[in-house]
């Protein structure tokens, strides 16, 4: 986990967390991946919207998890394509 | 069903020729991976709404333009100047929002107490305020467009509007609007 660059997008509200990735992942090399932790709930289905416009990246995972204040996260794996 | 062999399938010219033409002329009409937005509304909540899509879509890798129009035009002022205006010109400049952040809400406004209790909320609850958003948009290469007849209806100067704001009619909006996936208005 530890060695993907990550986004923290955690108490960020729509649309920032695909905002803040957007940025992020375009700073990466191609091939490599990029994690974002975010809390809202609507990122979920977001992150999947995001990948059916774009050829450029693709959703490797989601997973839900607890942080340490114990807040229900949402952490999306995206890799870049191209 | 028989199959066919690459013989039996060979194309007359002219039926290709007539097949690519029409490939082309569809090709051609395919719409781009845009997102058009009209803004006729000087609310902030319906400002939020424009602004939350635009900077998603644009985000998302997607051409985004956005109409301003009417009392919209007043996310895109930066100093309204009352020189060289008219009387009924000179009202429209002090009775509209000349700031994105001070535009009222479309309901419960009650003299602006409900602008600042929904900015308030939105500030509690960590989400981008319509500046961060607009400027976000910038930085995402939104396209801003101003219309033009409505600046010239209410008096409203090139000079007044930020930089970086192209101005266009109908046909600009219709141009981004027919090769749009997306099209809404505000």
């Amino acid at each position: 986990m530890a060695e993907y660059r990550t986004v923290d997008a955690r108490g960020l509200k729509c649309p920032m967390p695909i905002v803040k990735a957007k940025k992020e992942i375009d700073a990466i090399p191609v091939g490599e991946v990029l994690r974002v932790i975010a809390t809202d709930p609507g990122s979920v289905l977001d992150f999947q919207g995001w990948m059916k416009t774009s050829t450029s990246y693709e959703l490797l995972k989601q997973e839900e998890g607890q942080d340490e204040q114990g807040r229900k996260t949402f952490v999306h794996l995206l890799r870049r394509k191209a | 069903m028989t199959t066919m062999t690459t013989a039996e399938l060979a194309i007359d010219p002219a039926v290709r020729a007539y097949v690519d033409q029409r490939l082309a002329e569809l090709r051609a009409r395919q719409p781009d991976d845009r997102v058009t937005l009209v803004v006729f509304s000087g609310e902030l909540d319906r400002n939020l709404a424009a602004l939350v899509i635009a900077t998603g879509a644009a985000a998302m890798g997607l051409e985004v333009s956005v109409f301003y129009t009417f009392w919209g035009l007043s996310a895109l002022k930066r100093q309204p100047t009352l020189r060289g205006k008219g009387l009924k010109e000179k009202l429209f400049a002090l009775m509209t929002p000349s700031r994105l952040n001070r535009m009222p809400v479309s309901k419960m406004n009650f003299g602006g107490v409900g602008r600042l209790m929904l900015q308030s909320m939105m500030r509690e609850k960590q989400v981008a305020s319509v500046d961060e958003l607009f400027a976000m948009a910038r930085q995402l290469g939104v396209k801003l467009i101003a219309c033009t007849m409505s600046m010239d209806v209410m008096g409203i100067a090139r000079e007044e509007l930020i930089d970086g704001v192209e101005v266009g009619g109908v046909a600009t909006f219709l141009g981004d609007a027919a090769r749009s996936r997306v099209a809404l208005f505000v």
